[in-house]
């Protein structure tokens, strides 16, 4: 299965990013094989609807689960949508976030963890 | 002619320059365009006549003619479409109804529908007629109902334009095809920072324009030195006076008040008009 981690460089041994639609990479991993692939954020510098571009990055990656720190009200609804499960509130690495995940330390969230746009920077905003 | 009366910083007195204005001379149109908070009509008291409901459109993506193909979404550049493995989401606030994911669907799934964003109010007040919009609460997008107010515009009459305040798309929306543009400043540091934000952007569009000095007496002389430097006309100053301010409080124009006011406006409308013919 693949899992999604938003991470802040493209490897497995990242810390993960814990913004959602604007975290800087995704990192795929197959949670039999714990291959990988990193796959940078273009949302991350959009200037809006940054959550519904990355989760469609994810959801065409046909990732089955997002493990991250929070996710907005649009990016919850556009990955339920698409029937991907979320974990948020996930810190370390990648690479011990999925395999936490695999041991089944982790609940699914069940709404969105933060406001519209709470992954902005202020210079950006 | 068509003048806007517009300022970068919010509450220097755009609207009471408007309002002032608009009954001071004859034959007057007045366009709220200030519709996420519009209050012209507070000064004016006018009959309210009819409204009118303002949409937007936005995609509606029929399911059972959608594969699921992403290619809406894909074009979208404001990520307004998710696509799902066995749907197809619209998120109609990022919406910009440009109607570009109707034209890439190879399906043919996406047609248009009405989405309400707020409505139009049309007032008299004696002889002068007002239009103001008004955006409905939670809605992210103004520029569509100044979009609609403007559409309203009578070029036969004198058209006095209220902006809102700021320099970004709504007052872009606003202005846009203005002969004059009035701008309201108050002799402030936070005055002249957006003065000159103002003035960038009247500049790249080629609207011509001067400044009213309001509240003068306050703060200090940059304002001034700023329009000197810029060879930028001031054509009148409202002084910072405890009767203007009651009357504003009370929601009475000051020049129906001090009528020496309504001499003044005269002067500054005629002012414009003379500048607008150079």
């Amino acid at each position: 299965m693949k899992i999604c981690v938003t991470a802040s460089t493209g490897t497995i041994d990242a810390q993960i990013d814990p913004r959602f639609g604007r975290c800087a990479y995704f990192v795929v991993v197959d949670s039999e094989t714990m291959q990988f692939e990193a796959v940078p954020n273009l949302a991350s510098g959009a200037s809006g609807g940054a959550g519904i571009q990355a989760a469609q990055a994810v959801a065409n990656k046909g990732a089955k689960v997002v493990l991250t720190g929070d996710v907005g009200p649009n990016a919850f609804h556009a990955l339920s949508a698409a029937g991907i499960e979320i974990v948020t509130g996930v810190s370390g690495s990648v690479k011990e976030a999925v395999e936490k995940f695999k041991r089944g330390d982790f609940k699914k969230t069940g709404a969105p963890t933060v406001g519209d746009h709470a992954g902005v920077s202020k210079t950006q905003r | 002619m068509i003048v806007t009366v517009a300022s970068g910083k919010g509450g220097t007195g755009k609207t009471s320059v408007a309002v002032n204005l608009a009954l001071s001379i004859e034959n007057v149109q007045l366009l709220d365009c200030d519709v996420e908070e519009p209050n012209a009509h507070l000064f004016l008291h006018p009959e309210l006549l009819k409204t009118e409901p303002v949409y937007t459109f936005i995609p509606f993506v029929n399911q059972e003619l959608c594969d699921h193909c992403g290619v809406c979404s894909k074009f979208c550049q404001y990520h307004a479409l998710f696509t799902s493995p066995n749907n197809v989401l619209v998120f109609p606030e990022l919406c910009h109804s440009c109607g570009g994911c109707m034209i890439v669907c190879p399906k043919k799934a996406i047609t248009e529908t009405k989405n309400r964003i707020g409505k139009l109010n049309f007032c008299a007040a004696e002889d002068l007629t007002l239009v103001y919009g008004e955006l409905e609460i939670g809605k992210p997008m103004s520029v569509p109902i100044i979009k609609a107010v403007k559409k309203q515009m009578d070029k036969s009459k004198n058209v006095i334009i209220d902006s809102p305040p700021g320099t970004s798309c709504p007052f872009i929306e606003t202005v846009r095809g203005s002969d004059f543009c009035v701008l309201v400043t108050e002799p402030t540091p936070f005055g002249l920072h957006d003065l000159k934000i103002t003035v960038q952007v009247l500049r790249k569009m080629i609207v011509p324009f001067g400044v009213v000095v309001n509240r003068a007496g306050v703060g200090d002389n940059k304002v001034y030195e700023y329009c000197q430097q810029e060879n930028i006309p001031i054509l009148l100053e409202i002084p910072y006076q405890r009767k203007i301010a009651e009357l504003y409080s009370r929601g009475i124009p000051f020049s129906q008040e001090m009528p020496e006011w309504t001499e003044k406006f005269q002067t500054l409308y005629s002012d414009i008009g003379k500048l607008v013919k150079k």
